[in-house]
């Protein structure tokens, strides 16, 4: 049977991706940056996860706002890297695994969430820096990747509690999958930063804290927050941070957190990392 | 729902893109969609003026993108991650597009978040942000 080792969290600001395609990873600037993930890459390494379900968000490259799915699940062959203005990154297309996508859809819609199924989508810098985060810059990535792209751009995102519910359901759906695959659920985005406006720059390290800590401590609690907590206190972007709360909830109640990672600035952005794995 | 809407109105400097903006700004966004192509976004470079006349946009929407005013862009409706494709194309970063939507100049703002970024203190509530004058650092 299919069954998921391991969580993932972590930020996927665009200007990593342009630090890392265009050579300039070991400067000052960036270094503390990558040398927060030095930890992860070897683990993974290790861990060689079969599947990852990676749960990030569109930024208007894929879906415009001609179709706005509150949460899509990626079921294609392949997914390639969008250009999202400046062409797209030079990293590998992702291969998908459509056999579990399908019936993660299937199993989620049943248990009443009403997914929607992708089955041509190019994948922005949300979905792309994270792996390249977690594994540098290979010629192909090691791992299937499944996309579910939730929605934060337009109002109204899901709620943090809705996000945790489903994530519970993919750890229903990927256990009743009958084949022995290692799966890991990431979530990405955040952690506090605010890209609009006079506000922009705004960072809280107290409340990334909070939210890390939280993870483990209550996690439950987290789900409470609303949506305007999120964007008082985290900045209008800090709102992807609901995407954590589907990886949190795939995962064991008594999940352990093995690693953790905290960097201001990058960009705009401060740098959240945490990896959790179930006993 | 009105509540839902309204109560992201007393956070400071932030526009939510919530159903009326995403109405208001719909040509504006959909354009900034057309510059994920190269040839699109060699068209614009070429013609501004000309390329936004194909759009069903406001004169007041084509004169902020003309202007490059970003605050006023998202005031007419602009989320963000669209208009980011218009800083995109003229070679800036997102720190570059932030920067500008603060007042700040670029080192200022870069110098801000090295330091930790703007302090929520002062910045949580229009009325918070009224009695401390909003602070930066």
């Amino acid at each position: 049977m299919a069954r998921i080792v391991a969580g993932v969290a972590t930020s996927h600001i665009p200007a990593i991706a342009a630090a890392l395609d265009s050579g300039k990873s070991h400067e000052p600037y960036w270094q503390p940056v990558f040398s927060g993930y030095e930890f992860s890459k070897r683990w993974i390494a290790e861990q060689k996860p079969d599947v990852v379900v990676l749960v990030y968000n569109d930024h208007a490259s894929a879906f415009s706002l001609d179709l706005i799915p509150t949460f899509a699940i990626g079921c294609a062959e392949s997914f390639a890297p969008a250009d999202e203005g400046w062409g797209p990154r030079p990293v590998p297309v992702v291969e998908g695994h459509p056999e579990l996508a399908w019936h993660i859809a299937q199993a989620t819609i049943l248990d009443e969430f009403d997914m929607t199924i992708v089955n041509k989508m190019d994948v922005d810098h949300g979905l792309t820096v994270p792996l390249s985060l977690m594994f540098g810059q290979p010629a192909a990535w090691p791992c299937k990747v499944i996309p579910l792209a939730v929605n934060v751009v337009q109002y109204p995102p899901p709620l943090g509690k809705r996000c945790y519910a489903l994530g519970r359901a993919i750890r229903k759906a990927v256990e009743s999958f009958d084949t022995d695959l290692k799966v890991m659920i990431w979530g990405t985005g955040g952690m506090s930063h605010q890209l609009q406006g006079p506000r922009a720059g705004l960072i809280n390290r107290e409340f990334d804290t909070a939210f890390l800590d939280g993870l483990t401590r209550d996690p439950e609690a987290l789900t409470r927050i609303s949506h305007l907590e999120y964007v008082r206190e985290a900045g209008s972007e800090g709102i992807e941070l609901v995407m954590w709360l589907i990886m949190r909830g795939a995962l064991a109640a008594d999940a352990k957190e093995n690693y953790r990672f905290y960097h201001v600035p990058a960009s705009n952005t401060a740098v959240g990392h945490i990896i959790l794995e179930n006993s | 729902m009105t509540d839902y809407n309204e109560a992201f109105k007393d956070i400071p400097g932030t526009v939510v893109f919530d159903g009326t903006q995403s109405r208001l700004g719909f040509h504006l966004n959909q354009f900034c969609m057309t510059l994920m192509k190269s040839e699109n976004r060699e068209a614009f470079k070429a013609d501004p003026a000309a390329y936004l006349q194909q759009f069903g946009m406001s004169a007041e929407q084509r004169q902020a993108v003309l202007d490059r005013d970003y605050n006023r862009m998202i005031a007419l409706g602009g989320n963000i991650y669209f208009l980011a494709k218009i800083g995109a194309t003229d070679g800036f970063s997102f720190q570059n597009l932030a920067s500008k939507m603060t007042g700040m100049n670029e080192d200022d703002y870069r110098a801000m978040m090295i330091a930790g970024g703007r302090s929520i203190e002062g910045n949580r509530s229009k009325s918070e942000h009224k009695c401390e004058g909003g602070k930066r650092g």
